[in-house]
């Protein structure tokens, strides 16, 4: 079975223009979205007391609201979570109360009335530890672009590195830029999809990239714009059917994984998806600006391959 | 090879299947030994109280008593709690069925993370300011006094944040007192201020010690406590230089938890009633102003009330040999512990002084508000013969081996903390979240797979069943590799790595396909087309997947708890996705398509 026929190259380049500035509205939009509504930081980040409790009837938000209420906890988020059963309650660091114990206060308000309260979880981040996970956060996803640009102009071209580099930042700005709008939590495990993101959308520019440097060899003759073309082209059904199976697990899991792993989930769904659109205008279009041509992908290139490719596993 | 590969990745993840045994561990406290004795003691007793078990086995350091149901556990625990008494630790546990033929392989199942199988984790971070502003008090107090004794005349010794200033009278005294402190007080910094001021700071070296041994001191102590919690599988570890991890599988009450991590203990020292008989005592004639009170070995002693000194005032105890190579415990007091030493040891030169060592261990009871009622326990640790007339520095020896030496000094150092502990992270999974957790976690896998298993053949026909057997080859293999490596734990972000690796995985074989396909348009022949789809697509799939690795490299190092174990999955699966994806289908492919003369491929 086939689905994509492309028989004759399609000329993606010629849609370029508008592809940049349609990423551009974007990247603007999204900064201007992180500048002004900012990241909903999840407790991980800001440090506080997440408590998940799981009734046996549907819960009454009011009730555990007017019950927090009356031990001095009026500021608590409370919210369901994932079902009508399970509330989230969720307290902002304070001063002077030890709030290591804060978990066990709550319960023991929750069950004053002689409801059945399970305790499902209780998280406690002291605010230093969060001020940390945001450095190490922001550090890791630095170091993750640093060493990704390394690796790419050192085994392509610097253009090519740069052009993929490109494309990653605009995959990460604009999938912050989805959580800042919709004002989705942004945990450490969100993170860890954005940092996956970057691993898949670049798998995906690589793949492209790869078919480019071999064209410009192969192809005798051949503008860039037409090689970078034909190589779009020739590597379009792949990249569909590759996105198209990892959105078909992704789904699996944002419909089955529980409520839990949502926000990872939406991270990763959205950053697939803008992540192989980056690999085909992005990528290729920083690269062709930048004056990629023929000859820089000629030299030396034919024997480090084969030397490249033998100490992987 | 491919075969075998993938063989004993199978037989390694086959322990996986088993799932686990309801057990309770029963592990020896201070003082007694796990043995055959306690062996047939708990067997007996399970047998009279009529309970049917699946075995009991002697491990290397507990005794795992095997259950057949759930309900079963808890009355066991209390059961034994209640006949092994004090002495030993009771825990629930789930022990993993591997049968022994995979055990001896030294295959075991994967570690499940607390957010699968519950528990709580705590993030202790010491207060190293304390510790420091400690050892600058008590430098203050050794100055006076040492420069008392020396007769050197100061104006005033004065305690800054992070140093000792001492105002002299004349320069030339500051000079001799350098040159005296210098020698005594290694580590520390004097320095000629002018003005006949000397200030003295801890050097770079000796705050990082002292740090280091706050550090240490605290884990020792957490180790300890947790013991008493009676968890089967903690984990307590250091994070960073100022950090603990602790964290206690299988525990519900974290409020419990807690207050026996903060519980105290402390030390005293006191002499032992001579002028009485100890065996009226034990009869209960117990004289006024004596109290009696058990040794480690379980004899009666008899102690005089009154304390001579208290473990706040211990600054060290490190065990060492003497001079005869016998084991020893030296001691080190403050300057107010050694004066009180000093006055309360003057007159008791060759009479016995015992060391009590006092914790507050939590019970099963709860008072009207719901707190855990603590238990005063006292026990007589060691009871030593004054020699000579003691200072701020001692040591006590006839100690019977160098174990227990070493087991006193961690004892006496426990009776005072250097520096303080609090909680700055905690996370509490409760047991049915974690089952929850795992069964959606293996519903995501398996409709994932379901998902791609059912695609792959309508579109790429017979090589899509090739890719599919590679795909349960590869979830295979991550489960046999996350199986053999034993640092390695599964959560569920870990899980949800899995299932990301599995949409993923096949990607290396669209790359090949699509390359036999557009060989197959380009004319070549079917043989031909497999050998140049396979061969260029080698070094795309590489590039791929490296930069992939590392993203995952990166995560893991900077990671903590569930992103580490995201991290973990996602790198294992890309190694064992290209194994499977490119040798593994080739094998496949050859054969089944190798040798034979083509006309058309089903792809």
């Amino acid at each position: 079975m086939r689905i994509f026929d492309f028989d004759k190259e399609v000329r993606f380049m010629s849609l370029r223009w508008p592809a940049m500035i349609f990423s551009t509205l974007l990247i603007l939009g999204s900064i201007v979205s992180l500048a002004v509504n900012q990241l909903n930081w999840g407790l991980d980040f800001t440090g506080g007391t997440v408590i998940e409790v799981g009734y046996q009837q549907p819960a009454k938000l009011e009730q555990v609201r007017k019950q927090l209420n009356e031990v001095g906890f009026g500021d608590a988020v409370v919210q369901h979570f994932g079902s009508s059963e399970d509330v989230l309650i969720r307290l902002a660091p304070r001063e002077g109360v030890k709030s290591d114990t804060l978990g066990d206060q709550v319960m023991a308000a929750l069950r004053a009335s002689g409801e059945q309260v399970d305790m499902r979880r209780i998280e406690f981040v002291g605010p230093q530890v969060g001020e940390e996970l945001t450095e190490q956060g922001g550090l890791a996803m630095l170091v993750a672009l640093v060493c990704i640009l390394m690796y790419v102009a050192m085994r392509f071209e610097w253009r090519f590195g740069l052009g993929s580099v490109a494309a990653l930042a605009h995959d990460v700005i604009i999938t912050l830029g989805l959580f800042s709008v919709l004002q989705l939590e942004f945990d450490l495990t969100v993170l860890a999809a954005v940092l996956a993101v970057i691993g898949y959308s670049l798998n995906d520019t690589i793949v492209v990239m790869d078919r480019i440097r071999e064209n410009f060899r192969k192809l005798r003759k051949g503008e860039p714009e037409e090689v970078i073309n034909i190589s779009l082209t020739q590597t379009m059904s792949r990249t569909i059917i590759t996105s198209g199976t990892t959105l078909l697990v992704l789904l699996a899991l944002f419909f089955k994984g529980g409520a839990l792993i949502h926000g990872f989930a939406t991270a990763l769904l959205f950053g697939i998806f803008v992540g192989t659109y980056s690999s085909i205008y992005i990528a290729s279009s920083v690269a062709l600006m930048l004056g990629i041509s023929k000859e820089d992908l000629m030299p030396t290139e034919v024997e480090k391959e084969g030397a490249d490719l033998d100490p992987l596993p | 090879m491919v075969i075998i590969v993938i063989a004993v990745c199978a037989l390694y993840a086959s322990p996986n299947l088993y799932g686990e045994d309801y057990a309770v561990q029963v592990s020896a406290s201070r003082n007694a030994e796990v043995d055959t004795r306690l062996f047939e003691q708990v067997k007996e007793q399970l047998q009279q109280d009529g309970i049917d078990i699946k075995s009991i086995a002697l491990e290397e350091s507990h005794l795992l008593v095997r259950l057949k149901s759930g309900d079963d556990q808890l009355v066991v625990k209390e059961k034994l709690e209640a006949s092994l008494g004090n002495n030993y630790v009771v825990a629930l546990n789930l022990a993993p069925a591997t049968p022994e033929w995979l055990e001896g392989l030294g295959a075991s199942p994967m570690k499940l993370g607390l957010d699968l199988r519950g528990g709580v984790h705590f993030l202790m971070e010491v207060d190293m300011k304390a510790a420091i502003t400690r050892s600058i008090e008590q430098m203050e107090d050794d100055f006076r006094n040492s420069l008392r004794e020396e007769k050197l005349r100061y104006r005033r010794v004065e305690q800054k944040s992070d140093r000792v200033d001492v105002q002299f009278r004349d320069q030339e005294t500051l000079d001799q007192a350098i040159t005296f402190l210098e020698k005594s007080n290694p580590g520390v910094l004097f320095k000629d201020e002018g003005d006949l001021l000397m200030t003295a700071t801890l050097s770079e070296l000796r705050l990082k010690e002292i740090r280091e041994y706050a550090l240490k001191q605290n884990i020792t102590i957490m180790r300890n406590r947790v013991n008493q919690l009676g968890v089967a599988e903690p984990v307590i570890q250091r994070q960073g230089s100022d950090r603990i991890v602790v964290q206690l599988p299988g525990i519900q009450d974290t409020a419990r938890a807690k207050e026996i991590l903060n519980a105290t203990a402390t030390l005293q020292f006191r002499m032992v009633d001579i002028e009485h008989d100890v065996r009226d005592a034990v009869e209960g004639r117990v004289p006024p102003g004596a109290q009696l009170l058990m040794d480690r070995k379980g004899q009666p002693q008899l102690l005089d009330k009154r304390i001579m000194l208290t473990g706040d005032h211990i600054v060290d105890a490190s065990s060492s040999f003497d001079e005869y190579g016998r084991p020893q415990v030296n001691i080190k007091l403050d300057s107010e512990g050694g004066n009180k030493m000093s006055r309360g040891t003057k007159d008791n030169i060759g009479k016995p002084m015992a060391t009590v060592f006092i914790e507050y261990k939590p019970t099963s009871e709860k008072d009207k508000d719901g707190k855990i009622v603590f238990e005063k326990h006292e026990e007589v640790i060691n009871v030593a013969t004054i020699q000579a007339r003691l200072g701020n520095s001692f040591r006590i020896t006839g100690i019977d081996s160098p174990a227990e030496a070493q087991n006193l000094s961690l004892l006496l150092r426990a009776g005072a903390l250097v520096a303080p502990i609090s909680i700055v992270e905690e996370r509490t999974v409760g047991p049915s979240l974690g089952q929850e957790n795992i069964e959606l976690g293996m519903q995501a896998i398996f409709w994932g797979l379901v998902l791609i298993l059912a695609f792959m053949p309508i579109y790429y026909r017979k090589f899509g069943l090739v890719a599919n057997t590679a795909l349960l080859a590869n979830l295979v293999m991550i489960i046999g590799v996350m199986s053999m490596i034993p640092g390695a734990t599964l959560t569920l972000p870990g899980m949800a790595g899995i299932v990301l690796t599995v949409g993923m995985a096949v990607d290396a074989n669209v790359l090949i396909f699509e390359r036999i396909r557009e060989e197959l348009r380009d004319g070549r022949s079917p043989q031909q087309a497999i050998h140049h789809g396979y061969d260029s697509a080698l070094s795309t799939i590489a590039d791929a997947n490296i930069t992939t690795l590392i993203a995952a490299v990166i995560l893991f190092a900077v990671g903590t708890g569930p992103v580490k174990g995201f991290s973990i999955t996602l790198a294992i699966g890309i190694l064992t996705s290209m194994f499977t994806a490119i040798v593994g289908t080739r094998a496949i492919v050859n054969a089944v398509w190798g040798g034979k003369r083509l006309n058309n491929l089903s792809i």
